[in-house]
């Protein structure tokens, strides 16, 4: 799998190179420093992460999901035509695309899988455009709270941990309009 | 401003909920639950990743990898420190959230450099895990241009949280 060649790759390197570089001893030092920065960096990490999932799940028991869901059934009916036409397929988007809003993967992902194997059906293993497209919206983070990015700057001692808001929702939306464009312009290429 | 956003956000919420006759301490200790689990799911990784990436950068290889890729981020305007994040973004969420907390770490978290780290980790996915996930779920062997229509989409959102965090901080 790819994190094993991510792994062998990282510490291979580090050894020829620091080998090569003399530098050795900080490497043998290094390997025991980075995995308690590890522990620490996930502890720091817990307190922050915690209180977003649990307003986010707040927000999504209150009815905040359902009207996300209501407001983008116009913007999938446009984006993925065919999968919304078919009700069951629609209510499955429209979850999916409202739970990434509120940056809850957990309920996100059984949601939009739910809403491609509906998709899928009868396309003998070969992805239809839509089915593309419905990945690449899910693999563009579109979020209104980037909360794992403000928890790591909140463990990092950040003044204003969500000062980069703005950044994120332009950023973020335009990765998703450069996703569905290339998406757009590739369809007819690749067969 | 900034300062109000989380304090208001969090009552917020609260009061709509309870307008909304919605569980509210419930639902927010049953979140922190399924929180916890994430962080209980991405600890064994992130300790193993942060030793690796130690060890890459004890020895001067992070250094020697961020020069070789610097001229060519320049020119993109993207600051050369942010290498590592843009690689293993699309494969690991927890080795992007390790490096990106180096970055951020060694520059300081509001440091626009460790902003605009935030901002990638923030506008990214990991791509080829979601592609799996989907199209594994779905049977589809044939995934025609979902990867390079996502990576695509990564790229973009790499270089716009570069250029953002200038527009929006310039120093």
């Amino acid at each position: 799998m790819a994190m094993d060649a991510v792994w062998t790759i990282l510490t291979v390197t580090a050894v020829i190179w620091g080998a090569a570089a003399g530098r050795m001893g900080a490497v043998s030092a290094a390997a025991l420093e980075g995995a308690a920065a590890g522990v620490q960096l996930c502890l720091s990490l817990a307190g922050a992460v915690c209180l977003w999932s649990g307003v986010m799940e707040l927000l999504r028991r209150c009815g905040l999901a359902e009207k996300l869901a209501m407001v983008l059934r116009p913007v999938l009916g446009r984006l993925l035509p065919e999968a919304s036409a078919d009700p069951d397929t629609l209510a499955a988007l429209s979850g999916n695309v409202s739970a990434n809003l509120l940056g809850l993967g957990n309920a996100a992902t059984p949601l939009g899988m739910e809403a491609a194997c509906a998709m899928a059906e009868g396309c003998g293993g070969r992805a239809s455009d839509e089915l593309v497209r419905l990945v690449v919206l899910n693999t563009a983070s579109i979020q209104l709270l980037p909360t794992t990015a403000a928890a790591l700057r909140t463990a990092l001692g950040s003044a204003a941990p969500l000062d980069i808001l703005p950044c994120v929702w332009i950023g973020s939306a335009l990765s998703v309009a450069a996703g569905l464009l290339a998406a757009r312009l590739l369809e007819g290429v690749w067969r | 401003m900034s300062d109000y956003v989380v304090p208001v956000l969090l009552a917020g919420a609260a009061l709509y909920a309870l307008a909304r006759r919605t569980d509210v301490y419930a639902a927010l200790t049953d979140g922190a639950a399924a929180g916890l689990k994430t962080v209980g799911r991405i600890f064994p990784s992130l300790v193993a990743l942060l030793t690796a990436v130690y060890m890459f950068r004890a020895s001067g290889a992070l250094d020697g990898l961020t020069a070789l890729f610097a001229p060519a981020l320049r020119l993109l305007g993207v600051p050369p420190e942010t290498a590592g994040i843009m690689l293993v973004r699309p494969i690991s969420g927890s080795a992007a959230l390790a490096v990106a907390g180096e970055v951020m770490a060694a520059h300081g978290p509001d440091s626009n450099l460790g902003r605009t780290a935030a901002v990638m980790l923030g506008c990214s996915e990991t791509t080829f895990y979601t592609v799996a996930v989907y199209f594994g779920a779905a049977r589809i062997r044939r995934t025609r241009h979902a990867i390079p229509a996502a990576l695509i989409a990564d790229l973009t959102g790499f270089l716009a949280a570069a250029w953002t965090v200038k527009f929006f901080f310039p120093e």
